[in-house]
């Protein structure tokens, strides 16, 4: 059922509802779908892709910090053909968006992924990962170095058959640089990815086995929110998905006010698996109780 | 999978040792000894990740079942406080136990906060008829528990590692010297002990995994490690118990 109050329309995405689950959070859905209706959600931003399936870092992987986490998985995926053949498969009985991540170590790896995955029956967009800090090389280096970011989602735009949507990295000096160099070539940003982080156990030694990690979580909203709002004073009208420590509906209310057009859901998912279905029927009842005409009644209230 | 439970009654049974009962509904899904729960230790968000815990002890009846843990980090302190009529919120249950099979002569080792699963097994596996010996490996004699209930159930030998309480050393120094003939092995504890364990027994046997886990049910991809075949598992929903000889220690 549509509640034309929070049905959204981005680049080649009818959002039902803002709610989706981020990337990495969700894998590809099969887990959660023995939860609760996917159908129900807004969008999915599907588990990252890469050319060749890969196998990840060594454990400890994850460790919790205050108020967050810190995750160094290292993109592990079994490649994008499995993925096409089977997990974007068991997608197809959805009525629900799908949003692939795609990842890699080389220009040419990321146009390959892109090429065959946005070629996918059930996926409407991409999300370039140009920011993941848990790989050796490629990853993050895209997502850090304007001119480097703007080339990748050149040629990544000129093989995609869905529109793309650039996946912003917090660990740069200047998010506006790295907006403006990608933001007349995508579709549309989605932001922030984790800001890299270290936790050390009793004896003074880094818990992660990849030494750091990304850190996600609520610890990382109010980073999330300046750098959409800094970049909203620049760049008006580019869709925006924003994600960072959401949990509540008060959450999704500060992104909208910040300037976002929906929003991503990360670590929340693991702390309550059902938080994406509880928001979208808590953002129901909010809207009604507000008497807004539209949820986006909210956008940019920060900044007009 | 979420679960709404009922804290019945909370004990500190040894240094840094709680045992916790809970009464619920979902109680009557737990089929396998070996299972665990993913235990959400604060309603807020100061505490993201949910923490790992074995069933140490089902009662059908009562609708109830016990975890025993270590309190040593933040989150499992938070737990420690949870009192009698306090409700907690639960993933449950989760993974693959061990198989209850009925065979002659079953030896049950456990190390420190691995032993709570065997508990359970323990029970069931006498409730068909299987002898089993446990051997118990913990650091100190302040740290033991659960001596007793192993010793109503069958022979029991205790090893500390300072030499405090029982055998001094490891479990492996205990059934070096056992001289019957056992089938099967069931271990639960550090990786290093489920190693030493599976390269002294000339048996086949089970071991349960402990990793730091993020959601627990097979989305995050925390908790993997080696199978022997080259390919990876989850310790969350291919394990935590798996075969000797499938996975990499």
């Amino acid at each position: 059922m549509t509640n034309s109050k929070l049905n959204i329309q981005l680049p080649g995405l009818d959002l039902k509802n803002p709610v989706m689950p981020a990337s990495g959070c969700f894998s590809f859905g099969k887990e959660f779908s023995k939860l609760y209706d996917l159908s129900k959600l807004g969008a999915i931003m599907i588990k990252a892709a890469t050319e060749e399936a890969r196998s990840g870092n060594k454990t400890p992987r994850v460790a919790e910090t205050a108020s967050g986490m810190l995750n160094a998985i290292g993109l592990q995926n079994p490649g994008v053909d499995h993925i096409i053949e089977h997990e974007l498969k068991y997608l197809e009985q959805y009525d629900v968006p799908i949003i692939a991540n795609v990842a890699g170590t080389k220009i040419e790896d990321y146009v390959s992924v892109a090429k065959k995955i946005s070629a996918a029956p059930n996926v409407n967009a991409l999300e370039l990962n140009i920011s993941c800090p848990n790989v050796k090389e490629g990853g993050i280096q895209f997502g850090t170095d304007p001119e480097t970011a703007r080339k990748l989602t050149y040629e990544v735009k000129n093989v995609s058959e869905v529109p793309v949507y650039v996946k912003l990295s917090p660990n740069v000096t200047n998010i506006v640089d790295m907006a403006n160099s990608v933001g007349d070539i995508a579709d549309g940003l989605t932001m922030i990815n984790t800001l890299v982080g270290m936790r050390l156990d009793k004896s003074g030694k880094p818990i992660l086995a990849n030494t750091t990690g990304g850190l996600s979580g609520p610890a990382i909203k109010p980073v999330s929110l300046n750098m959409i709002y800094q970049i909203r004073q620049h760049l008006a009208d580019i869709p925006i998905i924003g994600m960072g420590g959401i949990a509540t509906v008060d959450d999704i209310f500060d992104y909208l006010s910040v300037g976002v057009d929906a929003v991503a859901v990360g670590t929340l998912n693991f702390t309550d698996p059902y938080i994406c279905p509880t928001l979208i029927d808590d953002l129901e009842k909010r809207v009604e109780s507000l008497s807004l005409n539209h949820i986006h009644d909210l956008k940019g209230r920060a900044y007009s | 999978m979420k679960n709404i439970m009922t804290v019945v009654s909370q004990e500190n049974i040894a240094d840094k040792i709680y045992e916790m009962v809970l009464e619920g509904d979902i109680t009557e899904s737990m089929k396998t000894p070996g299972q665990f729960v993913h235990i959400r230790v604060s309603d807020n968000t100061s505490n993201v990740l949910r923490r790992p815990i074995s069933i140490s002890d089902i009662n059908l009846e009562k609708s109830q079942f016990t975890i025993t843990y270590r309190a040593d980090g933040d989150g499992t302190k938070k737990l420690t406080k949870y009192k009698a009529g306090d409700s907690i919120d639960i993933l449950s249950p989760l993974g693959n136990g061990y198989p209850v099979e009925k065979s002659g002569n079953v030896l049950i080792i456990g190390g420190g906060i691995g032993v709570p699963p065997l508990y359970e097994l323990a029970k069931r596996l006498n409730g068909i008829g299987v002898k089993t010996t446990h051997v118990l490996g913990f650091n100190s004699s302040k740290d033991i528990f659960y001596e007793e209930k192993f010793k109503a159930l069958g022979e029991t030998f205790i090893a500390t590692a300072d030499g405090s309480y029982g055998t001094e050393g490891f479990v492996t120094d205990v059934t070096r010297n056992l001289t019957d003939d056992y089938d099967r092995f069931y271990a639960c504890g550090p990786k290093v002990m489920l190693k030493a364990v599976s390269d002294a027994l000339d048996i086949d046997g089970y071991v349960s995994l402990e990793e730091r886990m993020g959601c627990g049910f097979g989305v995050c991809y925390a908790c993997v490690c080696d199978r022997v075949d080259g390919t990876q598992a989850k310790v969350c929903t291919d394990g935590p118990v798996f075969k000797k000889g499938e996975v990499v220690l």
